[in-house]
């Protein structure tokens, strides 16, 4: 019990409130578009975008960037847009431009990685931008800040869209045929989808982005009726689980990423007991 | 002027013709029927009307005051609405997004606009209701509200029968028809069934390698129809 309480006490440290501010922050923005993103059947895009931005990742190392963040955002902002502006209407459909765009940057990035790095200590490299790292837990402060305000824009701009993101999900022939901005709203759902996969890059790394993206959704969507009950009780639930994530990362020493998507994955099978329960009440 | 007016049109995907030559003018109050078989165009028809699909050839001008985003549409249900988390209330308010521009909330007069329609296909009671959780004829009903609210002066209907009961199929038909007569909202609608076609329609335009469009006694007079129509009644 002591250690428990000295570990929280860790709490007290910037670096420890930095990485609890920054991880609920991506956790709520990547819960919102989440709900979204599931119904249009592009649940697997959080992971397709990760492994671009991975693998613009090792290009900026390899021709030597210092600062590589701008890069990444947007190379992978690019592969958005190429996958979802189509949307329902395609040549290649969703999932398969995914899979194609993802596997293809992810063998790209890691060929790079290898042939032209510099570190003693590849699959190591390799291995922590996959799962996340200890790197949320050495945040500076500039980074910190980024995190935060483009946390905010995103927050923003899905206030303010929302009831168009609803009509374009729930129908985009409908909203395109009456006179609605259909591509112009794809473009911005994709813009700020790869603004929030950047982001969570640092807290749970490439392969784990999915998780933030697809189990509050999913969560919400086993006892929630209606798209704005769903959105609000996502958001509260990615943001719980992010906090208990990291918490027990802290007192337990275990990875930060993959300790958040197992509390997810607890909070899903909840949800799941909850949704069969009510169903079974009703019906 | 007509509302809607196609001249010489061609029709496809890609490049790749289905139909060509289609003419056609649908003015105000009209009930215009679209028929022809399976893969005969129909639903690209549709498509290209509401300007989802570029024409290959000819135009397709609409006129007396009608704006191209002023076309309700009544689409086939699509995989993705079969399982979304969204109550009626919401569906039917999407309806008004055309009118919002870049204001970000529904106002006063958008709510007005969707408790009108709400009201007016019967789903009052339906409201708060989970729209998966709805029977095919009231989610119908849902998705005519909400291009109700899109528009007040002319619907697309593609196939709004499809997968219905013949009790529902009777109801949403008398439904149509009153938005059609008592309202008078103009009517296109894409179906199978040219029985229902012949009752309810005053025009029709049929969709097949010979195209054939005229009113509904020219339509049971000429040759395309008695070879369509023998057909269905051999079932």
């Amino acid at each position: 019990m002591n250690e428990i309480i000295d570990k929280l006490l860790l709490l007290q440290y910037p670096f420890a409130r930095n990485a609890l501010i920054v991880g609920v922050l991506i956790a709520l923005c990547s819960s919102l578009l989440g709900v979204t993103l599931v119904l249009k059947r592009f649940s697997f895009i959080g992971d397709g975008l990760s492994h671009v931005a991975f693998g613009a990742m090792t290009v900026g190392v390899v021709i030597g960037l210092t600062n590589n963040m701008p890069f990444i955002l947007i190379a992978t902002t690019f592969a958005a847009i190429l996958i979802l502006r189509k949307g329902q209407n395609a040549k290649i459909k969703g999932d398969a431009a995914i899979a194609m765009i993802s596997v293809g940057a992810l063998a790209i990035g890691y060929l790079l990685m290898n042939v032209f790095s510099k570190s003693s200590n590849v699959s190591g490299d390799v291995c922590s931008s996959l799962f996340g790292s200890v790197k949320i837990l050495t945040l500076s402060t500039t980074e910190v800040w980024l995190s935060i305000a483009l946390s905010i824009v995103v927050l923003v701009v899905f206030v303010l869209f929302y009831n168009k993101i609803f009509s374009v999900t729930f129908d985009e022939n409908f909203s395109t045929a009456t006179g609605m901005k259909t591509e112009l709203y794809n473009l911005l759902i994709a813009v700020v989808i790869a603004v929030i996969i950047v982001l969570a890059m640092n807290l749970v790394g490439s392969l784990l982005i999915s998780a933030l993206v697809v189990f509050p959704a999913l969560s919400a969507m086993r006892v929630f009726k209606s798209f704005r009950s769903v959105t609000i009780c996502s958001a509260i639930f990615s943001v719980t689980c992010a906090f208990l994530g990291i918490l027990i990362s802290i007192v337990a020493d275990t990875p930060v990423g993959s300790t958040i998507v197992g509390t997810d994955i607890v909070g899903f099978l909840i949800f799941l007991l909850i949704g069969t329960f009510t169903k079974r009440r009703t019906a | 002027m007509a509302l809607l007016t196609c001249r010489n049109l061609a029709l496809g995907y890609d490049g790749h013709e289905i139909v060509h030559g289609l003419s056609f003018e649908v003015n105000a109050g009209d009930y215009l029927c679209v028929v022809g078989e399976n893969g005969s165009g129909k639903s690209t028809l549709m498509k290209t009307i509401l300007g989802l699909l570029p024409p290959i050839a000819g135009e397709i001008r609409t006129g007396d005051g009608l704006l191209r985003n002023e076309i309700g549409y009544l689409p086939q249900q699509t995989e993705v609405q079969k399982d979304f988390p969204a109550s009626v209330w919401e569906i039917v308010l999407s309806g008004c997004g055309n009118r919002m521009g870049f204001r970000p909330f529904y106002n006063k007069e958008d709510k007005e606009r969707a408790q009108r329609n709400i009201e007016r296909m019967g789903i009052r009671k339906l409201v708060n209701r989970c729209y998966r959780e709805l029977s095919g004829g009231q989610q119908q009903r849902v998705l005519l509200a909400r291009a109700l609210c899109a528009t007040s002066k002319i619907l697309l209907l593609d196939e709004p029968v499809a997968g219905l009961d013949p009790v529902v199929t009777a109801e949403m038909y008398d439904l149509i028809e009153e938005l059609n007569k008592k309202d008078g909202i103009t009517v296109i609608m894409i179906s199978h069934d040219i029985a229902a076609a012949i009752k309810y329609a005053n025009r029709i335009l049929h969709v097949a390698g010979h195209v054939f469009f005229g009113t509904k006694e020219e339509y049971i007079e000429s040759d395309i129809a008695s070879g369509f129509l023998k057909g269905g009644e051999d079932k």
